[in-house]
């Protein structure tokens, strides 16, 4: 009994033993794989990372400085990028709405149980990946080449992406319903969409409202970006007073505060409506 | 239980369900009606009315035409006589001299059949005949510095055809034709997208893949220095139409970038995640500070990040892969820190009891806690950060993001673009499915 417990122990310690060494060879690996990652980023880089680590602060002391000799310009500069703004987050806003109309069909479409035609369902999922995958730049670029310049590419680049985004997370909520509010359904001779519609939406609503503000938050930063390249929006102005340079400085800081502002405002408002809608269970 | 039921203000209760009632029948017609009225809004703020006038729908036939196919120029010089057959009329795309694909037949005059009965044929003293079925033949030459052209007897000039002074060209959709007095040339559209695998100076050029393979495997060599799978390689790898080997470069160029900023944040945020947790912070104004420190990370967009690290590192790879770093500290920092939060206390207490000290709790009872987590969100974001690493590779000049914004600026090498777009696809789906399944076999146990 005992030779069979000092055994189990010694056995015990020695799989225990193996255990932190696999671990320590993975952590070493990983380091080593970092560590060479970094240096091939590097190497192929313009800067070096030790050059430009104490140039961090230099662009950023350059336009702060000159927006500070002419703050008298700033509040000016701040009320002409709000219609800029408005146009960034009804961008944003317009993507998440009709993103999330159609990540809501295509969340029905491949959810087992719930599914309109059952051995569809992975083609359905094949279909999110895919559009979640294509990056919303390339979508933009070439829409632009199509309809010209303007917000409308962008958003649809950006609903493209967020319907397969939001029908993924959607469709795992949906898989966890209760299923029996719709046999009930069933039972009183309930079409599909009156199954759907009264029997899963209530109990989806507060979780699928969740993540579409979530989402909403994300759009904003990815309409500032495709700004960048074209669509119009804060992203464009910013741009175009970048490429000027000095002298619009004092712009360039007016953009990047009320970026940073809109960001941080959305942010705390979605973060404070998303608990009362998950904690509270109720859509108010 | 009566004393319960008495007390109970049934009226109360009967007053406040109708109001919510009430209030629930007039959002169910309000938020519609919001929803509407914003979309009228924005249709309006939008121009969307004024986008038919500024769409151009003939790039989207180019555009369409351009993902699944290519055009092979057939072109005479004029002054010199000399004819040219090349792939999308590019240099790196040219038939070697005298040779050309096996519906040019080169010679005194040189005929190109087309689509349907349609021909082309270079006469000498530049002169072309052009055969269009249903229509008959059409003669051009070239006077001086003007093109004379011949229609059949008794036809008009159709629509199909533009003609002027010194140019006549016709476009019938597969095929083109165009006259001018320095050339002639003729455009073949095919499906595919040809050159992709072999280059024509190589002599794996227009072999099937059964060849291909006997040639691999069995079949004497066909360049002296190397084997024949290895010369195949080196012809696809170094094609010079394609660039695959730049291409994957790239392509793992933004991996990589992904994989620097996500694993650097991850390990940046984890040691200050205990700083900013209220369970584990050694002081309330340590802590406040780490929390300001993350949502200001957060809240400066990667877009503003990636401007202010381009001018220090100047554009690449690196620059890139910073600022996903920075965005990303924020975010996991304040995941983390979260999750360091909601840890049971009682395993703690429990290795704490045998008289482990503060690193010994904190390996025991704290890390195997919340690893899993932590890996996950990880393995989710490095995941997410290859798409998001493409698109700032647009803006600082790395990896596929950069080919791909360069293919679509020439706006003409669409097959590239609808190239990289099914690569970088197929990466972000290999990393789903690779992620997906290390966290079911060793994170979720």
């Amino acid at each position: 009994m005992t030779a069979h417990t000092v055994s189990g122990t010694a056995e015990y310690l020695a799989l225990v033993r193996r255990r932190r060494l696999y671990g320590a060879i993975l952590v070493a690996l990983f380091f080593v794989l970092f560590a060479s990652g970094f240096t091939v980023a590097e190497d192929r880089n313009a800067g070096g990372f030790l050059d430009g680590l104490h140039r961090i602060f230099d662009f950023p002391k350059e336009i702060f400085s000159e927006a500070f000799t002419n703050w008298q310009n700033l509040p000016r500069l701040f009320v002409a990028a709000i219609p800029s703004l408005i146009e960034t987050l009804n961008i944003a806003a317009i993507a998440t709405l009709f993103g999330g109309i159609f990540g809501m069909a295509l969340a029905f479409l491949s959810t087992r149980g719930l599914a309109l035609w059952p051995r569809l369902t992975s083609v359905f999922r094949r279909i999110m990946d895919t559009m979640r995958a294509v990056p919303e730049i390339v979508i933009a670029l070439v829409l632009i080449f199509l309809l010209g310049v303007g917000p409308v590419p962008a958003m649809i680049a950006i609903a493209f992406h967020t319907a397969g985004a939001l029908g993924k997370l959607f469709s795992e909520a949906a898989e966890n319903v209760d299923l029996k509010p719709v046999e009930g359904l069933a039972s009183v001779g309930g079409n599909w969409f009156q199954r759907i519609w009264f029997g899963v939406m209530p109990q989806v609503a507060p979780n699928w409202s969740s993540y579409a503000l979530l989402r909403f938050e994300i759009n904003i930063r990815a309409s500032a970006i495709l700004g960048f390249v074209g669509a119009g929006g804060l992203g464009y102005d910013l741009k175009t007073a970048l490429q000027w340079g000095q002298g619009k400085y004092d712009q360039v800081v007016a953009i990047f505060a009320i970026l940073f502002l809109t960001i941080m405002i959305v942010d705390h408002l979605s973060d404070r409506a998303r608990q009362r809608l998950v904690k509270g269970g109720v859509l108010a | 239980m009566t004393t319960a039921t008495e007390n109970f203000d049934t009226v109360g209760l009967k007053q406040s369900i109708e109001g919510t009632f009430r209030f629930r029948k007039w959002r169910s017609i309000a938020v519609p009606f919001a929803i509407l009225g914003y979309l009228i809004y924005v249709f309006f703020a939008f121009d969307v009315a004024g986008l038919a006038s500024r769409a151009r729908p003939e790039n989207a036939a180019v555009l369409l035409g351009d993902f699944w196919s290519y055009k092979t120029h057939v072109t005479r010089d004029n002054r010199s006589g000399e004819v040219v057959a090349s792939v999308e009329g590019e240099r790196k795309g040219t038939y070697p001299s005298g040779e050309a694909p096996e519906w040019v037949a080169m010679g005194e005059t040189t005929s190109i059949s087309l689509y349907g009965d349609a021909s082309v044929q270079y006469l000498p003293d530049n002169m072309a005949v052009i055969n269009v079925p249903d229509f008959g033949e059409i003669t051009t030459q070239v006077n001086g510095r003007a093109v004379v052209l011949t229609l059949p007897d008794g036809k008009d000039i159709p629509e199909w055809m533009s003609v002027s002074r010194n140019r006549v060209s016709i476009d019938q959709g597969k095929w083109r034709f165009s006259m001018t007095p320095a050339r002639t040339e003729v455009f073949r559209y095919q499906a595919g997208w040809e050159l992709f695998f072999f280059t024509l100076d190589s002599p794996f050029y227009g072999k099937s893949f059964g060849e291909l393979i006997a040639l691999a495997i069995w079949e004497p060599r066909v360049t002296a220095e190397h084997s024949n799978i290895v010369a195949m390689i080196d012809g696809f790898w170094n094609n010079k139409m394609w660039r695959h080997g730049d291409v994957f470069w790239a392509m793992g160029e933004t991996v990589l970038m992904a994989f620097i900023g996500t694993m650097g944040a991850g390990m940046i945020a984890f040691p200050l995640a205990f700083f900013a947790a209220s369970n584990f912070a050694p002081a309330v104004w340590l802590r406040l500070t780490c929390r300001r420190l993350f949502d200001f990370l957060r809240g400066v967009d990667g877009l503003i990040w990636t401007v202010i690290l381009s001018r220090a590192f100047g554009p690449g790879p690196m620059t890139g892969s910073l600022a996903i770093l920075l965005t990303d500290t924020g975010t996991f920092g304040k995941t983390f820190s979260e999750a360091l939060e909601n840890i049971d206390n009682k395993q703690v207490e429990g290795i704490q009891s045998t008289g482990a000290n503060m690193i010994q709790r904190m390996r025991f009872g704290v890390i195997p806690q919340v690893l899993p987590l932590i890996l996950s969100q990880l393995l989710y974001y490095f995941e997410s950060n290859t798409r998001s690493a493409t698109v700032i590779g647009a803006l600082v000049g790395g990896g596929i993001g950069l080919l791909l914004t360069q293919a679509i600026i020439t706006q003409k090498d669409w097959e590239e673009v609808c190239y990289y777009m099914i690569l970088v696809v197929l990466t972000v789906m290999i990393m789903d499915t690779i992620s997906g399944w290390i966290r079911k076999k060793f994170i979720k146990g």
